[in-house]
């Protein structure tokens, strides 16, 4: 019977925003590279720009939303603009204002991300699957960098734990690896500091499966700008901001600890659990106290809270443990 | 060099100087200092500070590349003091933005914190220095005792770098330039004196 189909067109048809405008950038990067040099490449790249205006920094795409009990309330919001422009994102260059003007370069469509290690059955999801996985939620969380500056974010996503359940990880898996998009003729710009890429970060399995932590999709109601960690990323919110991994590839299911980059870069200064502690300081300066991002110079100034403010739900993770050694 | 292409070359040395100033005091009234306005003063003040002490080490190499070369020596102490001036701002923009007055606070992240110490000690360098950068100064302790205290701007301008290496990140490689241009400078230095000594030592031979 066909009774209640649809007409038109059917959704698995449906270009998706996102794939639309990587296509228009293809075409404009096609345009620029195949004219000569000069004025005659500068005149079709400014055709280009017509064609597809500023892709770059706002796919702009509005994502379904649902509210969730986990959101952090009574907090002033940062500005899309300082979200989106103050990054950490050292594939696309070590300045906070660099990967705002160099994520557009990140393909983000197609996307997989592949599952792996001790799991049942490894197996690659696409992004677009994963949008689908569960309902997307708002959540606002607080944001705190170990450079000791903060934000508050209403990303979109839902629990890691959902998309966990669904990797069929073994009884053996207890610790999750997060790798991030690495492609040096894509971003040159990882050459500027002596990391050794892809970046990658990771989590105790009981961290992983806290619902707080977030497999996030977006921000501010649309899909990820690119400089934020487009398509996918994790969020952490207890933790120091490197150890929420943008742009991810891979998921790793493993028996041991896996190495993360900042703490290969320097184990005194960046532990593997890297939870936000005004106890304890990084070497070279006091986790005391933060600068909140956007405010006036005078007014920048706040206490840091154990946990980042998130203890009622995570410190449990943590009993018996000496959080001065395992910083 | 005629007297009013040196008032103009002095009139060109104080507006770039104050540049950096006048470009955070613009940005604090239009409410235009970035994301993180604390982390932009702060950094505007240490690098116009490296830059500035960078530019008035290199006069005296310049100078002895050629006679003709040997006004430059009249923006020495005037860049000199400028140089002073940013690092005082910078200071200034610890004690009030980081450490917000408090004197426990500083003590402690003095005595733990290296690249601190490293800071206050090229402060505090730098501090003799502008005492007596007045030509009073230079008459009361005469000409050699003065050079040789202004050694210490050397001194100086290597804690100052040491300084800027202990704040990034490890595998953050921002300090390189300016750190191969001092190096540049100091070996400069070394190379002229020796110059200098084996000539010395030649004419009493």
């Amino acid at each position: 019977m066909l009774i209640g189909k649809p007409p038109g067109i059917p959704s698995s048809e449906i270009t998706p925003q996102d794939q639309y405008l990587n296509r228009r950038r293809f075409m404009r990067s096609a345009l620029s590279t195949s004219v000569a040099a000069g004025a005659a490449a500068l005149g079709v790249n400014r055709i280009a720009e017509v064609l597809s205006p500023s892709v770059s920094v706002l796919a702009g795409t509005k994502l379904e939303t649902v509210p969730s009990p986990l959101t952090t309330t009574g907090e002033q919001l940062t500005s899309l603009e300082d979200i989106t422009h103050y990054n950490n994102f050292y594939e696309f260059g070590v300045d906070k204002d660099q990967p705002a003007k160099n994520a557009g370069l990140l393909p983000i469509r197609p996307w997989m991300v592949r599952v792996e290690g001790k799991v049942k059955q490894p197996r690659t999801f696409d992004i677009d699957d994963l949008l689908k996985l569960r309902p997307l939620e708002d959540r606002v969380y607080r944001h705190r960098c170990v450079e000791a500056w903060s934000m508050v974010i209403p990303w979109v996503g839902y629990s890691l734990s959902e998309f966990i359940h669904q990797c069929d990880p073994l009884p053996s898996a207890k610790y999750v690896q997060f790798l991030s998009y690495y492609d040096k003729r894509v971003e040159k710009w990882s050459s500027e500091s002596s990391i050794f890429w892809p970046y990658s970060e990771g989590l105790r399995m009981d961290e992983a499966m806290n619902p707080l932590t977030l497999l996030t999709f977006g921000l501010y109601g649309e899909v990820l700008p690119n400089q934020d960690g487009a398509p996918v990323r994790i969020v952490v919110p207890w933790k120091y901001g490197f150890k929420s991994a943008k742009s991810i590839v891979a998921v790793r299911f493993l028996d041991k600890q896996p190495p993360t980059t900042w703490n290969d870069q320097g184990p005194n200064e960046y532990g593997f659990y890297s939870n936000v502690n005004p106890n304890v300081d990084h070497p070279r300066w006091s986790q005391r106290t933060e600068r909140r991002i956007g405010q006036p110079f005078y007014a920048q100034r706040r206490t840091t809270l154990l946990f980042n403010g998130y203890g009622d739900q995570v410190a449990l993770l943590y009993n018996g443990m000496d959080l001065r050694r395992n910083f | 060099m005629k007297r009013s292409t040196i008032i103009a070359f002095k009139t060109l040395v104080w507006l770039v100087c104050l540049w950096p100033l006048g470009r955070l005091l613009w940005g604090a009234v239009t409410n235009n200092l970035g994301a993180d306005p604390t982390a932009t003063i702060t950094f505007a003040t240490g690098l116009a500070t490296l830059r500035i002490l960078t530019i008035s080490l290199a006069i005296t190499p310049v100078r002895r590349l050629s006679p003709r070369l040997n006004w430059l020596i009249q923006f020495r102490r005037l860049l000199g003091l400028f140089a002073f001036f940013y690092a005082s701002l910078h200071l200034l923009t610890y004690i009030a933005l980081y450490a917000g007055f408090d004197v426990n606070a500083m003590a402690a992240d003095i005595a733990k914190r290296r690249y601190i110490t490293a800071g206050v000690a090229a402060w505090l360098l730098l501090l003799p220095l502008a005492a007596t950068s007045t030509s009073w100064s230079i008459r009361k302790l005469g000409g050699a005792r003065w050079r040789n205290l202004h050694k210490l701007v050397y001194a100086a301008a290597v804690c100052g770098v040491i300084h800027y290496w202990w704040q990034v990140k490890p595998g953050v490689r921002t300090p390189l330039t300016i750190t191969i241009v001092l190096a540049v400078l100091l070996i400069a230095r070394l190379v002229f004196g020796w110059m200098r000594q084996r000539k010395e030592h030649a004419c009493t031979a």
